[in-house]
């Protein structure tokens, strides 16, 4: 695209001029490409831009890698995830670079469903791309890279010269009532986000990546997840967590940039100006006593959540997305949603917003006790942890009253570093 | 007529090394163009031919310190079976690309339990059992008879292996897969926790055929050389700290976390080195 062009297209969008215009200007096809190129990829989210009838399920998009804002946050939740967290091995912040440099270069081309690498034809070599995704589309699959508070400092040691960069708000979460948190499933120095619609070509993803930082970085843990598939839902309902309950459905709007620079990205005058257009992720394993939860009445199970289980709607409403109304009773004088309910507790006084694009999991069975083991990949986006996430967990650990049926396994924290624009690569702002 | 006659007798023997290039591929001379890939060509078979000659002294000294090892169990002599269960099985482990290339025999001498059908289950690991779990040699004279056979075939046999660059080239990453796989779990000796002198045994293996390459590998990628070779130091520093007298402690003292760091080296190793087919390449 020439720069004459980009001005145009930036002026185009600029002037407020419908979208079937843009479309007709730029042609359907390339839209993604342009705005991702344009760097304001994040401020219009294709979504946004596409007419509705050009919405409708399409399973095998691109997402546009780079952009003002990393994919995989604002971006339509996917069907997959594969989540996975690195030690970084290597010694020196060049290496360190050297790998974020590889793995931009690496990641653009998973997401535009291309190979990773030169093409398989040397017999007496491995072949670069592992190939398990060869033919497959790109199943709008995001990449989407973080990094974690040991990065800066680990052991009272500053690896790379990172500790002056280090965001006050990156801090390991403090001990929360009930937490049972195992080793395996907490911390790391970097974190890769793949999502997409098809689980082989999110795991190819990462599986491709770590490969690439063999010898750089280690994996330090991983985790699929799922939800409802699309094919599944056509009507698109909200996915239901292994409970049976839809929940954490109240986000801040993705494509309302108001809100999303209130909640979400990192603003200039926050603190950490190489994290604007950033945000902080928080990851935790939560097992689901899914046995337990499965003989309990449904009043309880309803009054556990605060929603109806069958439509979704809040204890006292009709409709899934009706306002919760905290101080309306029922004729025995008690609240239609109880003072221990999982949504008032979340609630609170409603100034916490965080953006949640949580997973399921289901892996095998626990050894120690012959149960499943499932439950959530939770994960959100907050513009600060500490005003955001830890004042609803706080709360949530103290009196909700699921913690009966959840236990928290699995915790980490991760600065996700802001998009890049093609020819720069993830976490430029950070080493430079 | 000094300076006359020099240039004519260098003349001379130029020429006749001319006409000895066109007889024998081999020659070195005289194009550059086409030296240099004789040169690639010689180095390779020169690679094959060395390596054969490595792997077939360890076998030598494997049949060698089998035969001392089983002549200790017919003897009864437990302590002096422990001692060279793991000195003989090295040499083994180092020349397994050769070793293992017999599907017939390698699980005659190294099978564990449960690989084959009880019934036909012998070799090292069934002896290893009876030393370390049991105690004795009572019972096992037979398989050590058997054992003294088997090497003894394959050593006869590996004669007939034709050793090839492409051989090697699959087989140091394989060796380090035998590590990655197996050893790094400890299911390997798993009566005698002894692990740890099979798995340096494979990786100095591996590094054998990457000495023996790197000549030829430098000339492709001299980064690739250097990254090989600081993975292999960083592999040996860790496996140093396992050493105890003039061995390696058991593998059941490794906690798990040491356990994981060495099958992470062994992966970051594995990776650069299963690179080193570039030198077949054009």
């Amino acid at each position: 695209m020439s720069q004459h062009d980009e001005h145009e297209m930036t002026s185009i969008l600029k002037k407020q001029i419908s979208r079937r215009d843009v479309l007709k200007a730029a042609g359907i096809g390339g839209v993604g490409v342009l705005i991702g190129a344009s760097g304001i990829g994040g401020a219009l989210a294709l979504a946004d831009v596409l007419p509705t009838s050009q919405k409708k399920e399409s399973t095998n998009a691109i997402v546009p890698f780079y952009g003002k804002y990393q994919a995989g946050i604002a971006t339509e939740v996917q069907n997959h995830i594969y989540f996975a967290a690195f030690d970084v091995t290597a010694e020196g912040k060049n290496e360190l670079i050297q790998l974020f440099k590889e793995w931009t270069k690496a990641a653009a081309a998973m997401t535009e469903g291309k190979s990773v690498g030169e093409a398989a034809e040397h017999k007496y070599l491995p072949p670069d791309d592992t190939g398990e995704a060869a033919g497959l589309s790109a199943s709008n699959l995001t990449i989407t890279f973080g990094v974690g508070p040991t990065l800066f400092i680990k052991n009272g040691r500053d690896r790379f010269g990172l500790k002056k960069k280090h965001p006050a708000e990156l801090r390991e979460l403090p001990k929360f009532p009930l937490d049972s948190l195992e080793e395996q499933w907490t911390g790391g120095d970097i974190c890769i986000q793949a999502c997409a619609d098809d689980l082989q070509v999110a795991f190819h993803a990462v599986r491709n990546l770590a490969r690439i930082a063999r010898g750089k970085a280690v994996l330090r843990w991983g985790q699929a997840g799922f939800q409802r598939t699309k094919q599944a839902s056509p009507k698109k309902e909200t996915s239901r967590n292994l409970f049976g309950f839809k929940d954490g459905t109240v986000n801040p709007n993705v494509k309302n940039s108001n809100e999303m620079n209130q909640y979400v990205w990192v603003q200039p005058g926050d603190g950490t100006d190489w994290l604007v257009n950033g945000t902080y992720l928080v990851v935790r394993r939560i097992q689901m006593f899914i046995e337990v939860w499965d003989r309990t009445t449904l009043k309880e199970q309803e009054n556990t959540f605060g929603r109806y289980r069958d439509s979704g709607a809040y204890l006292g409403q009709k409709d899934e997305f009706d306002q919760p109304d905290f101080e309306k009773k029922n004729e025995n004088g008690e609240y239609y949603i109880p003072m221990t309910a999982h949504v008032r507790v979340a609630h609170g006084d409603g100034k916490e917003k965080i953006l949640r694009r949580s997973f399921s999991y289901a892996d095998g069975i626990d050894a120690k006790t012959g149960t499943f083991d499932a439950g959530l990949l939770f994960i959100s986006f907050q513009r600060s942890i500490s005003k955001q996430f830890i004042p609803i967990q706080k709360r949530l650990s103290q009196m909700d009253q699921l913690n009966e049926y959840i236990v928290h396994r699995g915790s980490a924290v991760f600065a996700c570093l802001p998009g890049v624009k093609k020819g720069g690569y993830i976490g430029e702002t950070l080493f430079s | 007529m000094k300076y006359f006659k020099l240039p004519v007798v260098f003349f001379l023997s130029n020429s006749l090394l001319f006409s000895c290039s066109q007889a024998n591929e081999n020659s070195t001379e005289p194009a550059k163009k086409e030296a240099a890939e004789d040169q690639s060509q010689i180095d390779l078979s020169q690679v094959s031919t060395n390596y054969r000659e490595y792997a077939i002294a360890e076998i030598d000294e494997f049949v060698k310190k089998t035969e001392a090892f089983a002549n200790a169990v017919i003897a009864g002599d437990v302590e002096k079976a422990k001692e060279l269960y793991t000195s003989a099985r090295m040499h083994y482990e180092r020349s397994e690309p050769l070793a293992e290339a017999f599907a017939e025999l390698d699980p005659k001498i190294d099978a564990r339990e449960g690989d084959v059908p009880e019934a036909e289950w012998g070799g090292y690991h069934r002896i290893e059992k009876g030393l370390w779990v049991e105690n004795t040699t009572k019972g096992y004279e037979p398989y050590a008879e058997q054992l003294k056979k088997d090497v003894k075939l394959l050593r006869a046999k590996v004669e007939t292996v034709d050793v090839t660059p492409e051989l090697l080239i699959t087989g140091a990453v394989d060796l380090l897969n035998e590590v990655s796989t197996s050893k790094v779990t400890g299911e390997e000796d798993r009566y005698s926790h002894t692990d740890l002198y099979d798995f340096v045994a494979n990786v100095e293996g591996a590094e054998k055929i990457y000495e023996l390459m790197s000549p030829a590998l430098k000339k492709k990628d001299e980064a690739l050389t250097k990254e090989i070779e600081q993975r292999f130091e960083t592999i040996y520093a860790l496996l140093d700290q396992y050493k105890k007298g003039s061995g390696y402690i058991p593998y059941t003292e490794l906690s798990n976390d040491q356990v994981k760091e060495l099958s992470q080296s062994i992966n970051e190793l594995a990776e650069p080195l299963s690179q080193i087919g570039i030198v077949l390449e054009g």
